[in-house]
């Protein structure tokens, strides 16, 4: 009887054990696989930039870091790619539309992955990262230069370094001090009267300037956070230690997030976004030119002529499906932006492509609101979390940035 | 002290009872919707072409450009050339279309066409619809992928 009695004690034990859950977080396997998606350990390693061939190249990364950062790479001498790419600010300014030379439209995205994009800009508008590069460097409001200039700047102050990457220098002695097709009036007089092979030589320079700086950005990466070390533990069994220990919180945020909250539907993968373009109802800044997003975007990277399929590209065609294959049209890329990494997020507000939001707790009230779009139709529908859950969210967004 | 013990082996012996009805009315249920057709190769709505698609690399990876292959033949077996193909689609459960234009891209012989820029960048229940012209006449056809 005594021997009955403690094998039943045990089992009675066990079954409280099973129904207690012993204060472990609870993740079905479902739930494991998509946490084990997100985990930074998951990122591939960064694949060459086959339409660029210095991109891989230490001495183009050296040019490109040096030329990230000089003020001199503007029409006036004070904007220079880190005004607006802070290196101790993740690489973006905390402003919501940034300021060059002028006042932008847009907020300044952050870096960290940057090279991973098929797509730059909150619209799309460019599709290499050294294309994207060569754009603030002519925009009006941004660094305001013009391609003749720059050429005749980097022959001057760095032609030695330049040709010991790209080659010689083109005879620049017959180019315009100032010319380029997308400048002032003048400018662009002094551009339509260059020969059209001087044009391509002040082209080719302008190209290999994109291609030194998107060098130097392949370097800057995301970097491993409190989630990544807590998503790590959960797929190995491991107990998390440390900061790598969630709150309960934390935990309901990532429940939400993976689940209820369809956050991760968009956000996925190791950086945390899909590398699409969505229309999330977000509103109109007053004030602000119109935008409608991704759907004007579309032309300005068919006529770029530093786009994949332009001649200023290295290696072959393969390496222009994005281009060749994107979307060209119909409603669901009007007012559509491009799906934000999350990581480090927390800590840079404001948020949104125009800093709509001061804050994460508006960005999930937003989200859970979804109210309609002002133009085109919004992707999201209403949520209705509670105030914990909103806050919840919020504390597991915080976790990436940690 | 007996008393206890009884009472909790009859505590034990209920809870095994209640877990076996459970497990009965759930093996008993009929099995709910069953979700789309996954089916890989299909006979086109109005029966013209028997359809098969497939990624050309065999595994679908989310987020990634891919090319597949659709394979049609007549009803009674052989390789249609020549087709004209249409590409369509979206997540039904999303109002969404495609986040890419996927074409036809090569005619790879014995019915085989690239349909190449294909991405699927987010899990859930994709479909892809096929406009199909060839000399028998045109025909359409849906294949369902779920991620």
């Amino acid at each position: 009887m005594r021997r009955i009695a403690s094998i039943a004690s045990l089992l009675a034990l066990a079954a409280l054990a099973l129904l207690g859950g012993c204060g472990e977080p609870q993740f079905s396997d479902a739930e494991k696989k998509i946490i084990a998606s997100l985990a930074l350990n998951t990122l591939p390693s960064l694949k060459p930039d086959t339409t660029n061939q210095y991109g891989d190249v230490p001495a183009a990364a050296a040019l490109g870091s040096t030329l990230f950062f000089d003020a001199g790479m503007s029409r006036d001498g004070t904007v220079s790619c880190s005004t607006c790419h802070k290196i101790d600010r993740q690489f973006q300014d905390d402003l919501p539309q940034a300021v060059g030379v002028g006042h932008t439209n847009r907020r300044t995205m952050p870096l960290a992955g940057v090279a991973r994009n098929p797509w730059f800009f909150w619209d799309g508008r460019r599709d290499s990262l050294w294309a994207q590069a060569l754009t603030p460097l002519e925009n009006p409001l941004e660094q305001a230069g013009n391609r003749a200039a720059f050429a005749h700047y980097i022959k001057k102050r760095f032609g030695e370094r330049y040709e010991r990457i790209f080659g010689p220098m083109p005879d620049l002695s017959t180019v315009p001090a100032n010319a380029s097709p997308l400048g002032t009036d003048a400018e662009k007089a002094a551009w339509n009267a260059m020969p059209a092979g001087q044009q391509d030589d002040v082209n080719r320079v302008y190209a290999n300037i994109g291609k030194a700086l998107a060098a130097f950005e392949r370097s800057i990466e995301p970097e491993q956070t409190r989630f990544d070390r807590f998503a790590i533990d959960l797929a190995t069994g491991a107990k998390p230690e440390g900061d790598a220990a969630f709150s309960p919180e934390e935990i309901l945020g990532l429940k939400l997030f993976i689940g209820k909250a369809n956050c991760v539907t968009c956000h996925n993968g190791p950086r945390f976004t899909d590398n699409a373009f969505h229309n999330t109802g977000v509103p109109t800044v007053d004030g602000l030119p119109p935008d409608r997003g991704r759907v004007d975007a579309v032309a300005q990277v068919e006529a770029d002529p530093f786009n994949c399929l332009g001649k200023f590209r290295d290696g072959d065609e393969s390496a222009c499906r994005e281009l060749r294959f994107m979307v060209k049209g119909g409603p669901q890329i009007m007012r559509a932006y491009k799906t934000p990494s999350l990581r480090g997020a927390a800590s840079r507000p404001p948020y949104m492509h125009a800093g709509q939001f001061a804050t994460l707790d508006e960005v999930v009230a937003h989200y859970s609101k979804a109210p309609l779009s002002v133009e085109g139709v919004s992707e999201v529908h209403p949520l209705d979390l509670s105030d914990r859950e909103r806050a919840a969210l919020v504390a597991f967004l915080k976790t990436l940035s940690e | 002290m007996a008393s206890i013990w009884r009472y909790i082996l009859a505590g034990l012996g209920l809870a095994a009872l209640l877990v076996g009805i459970v497990a009965a009315v759930y093996l008993t249920l009929p099995q709910s919707a069953s979700g789309p057709d996954l089916s890989r190769s299909k006979k086109t709505a109005n029966g013209l072409f028997v359809a098969s698609f497939e990624p050309e690399r065999g595994v679908v990876r989310q987020g990634e450009l891919q090319s597949w292959l659709l394979t049609l033949k007549t009803a009674a077996g052989a390789p249609v050339e020549g087709a004209a193909i249409t590409v369509s689609g979206g997540m039904p459960q999303h109002d969404h279309g495609l986040p890419t234009s996927p074409q036809a891209t090569d005619y790879l012989g014995q019915g085989r066409y690239r349909i190449d820029g294909v991405k699927f960048t987010m899990s859930g229940w994709w479909q892809l619809h096929f406009g199909i012209s060839a000399a028998a006449g045109s025909d359409s056809v849906v294949f369902n992928v779920v991620l």
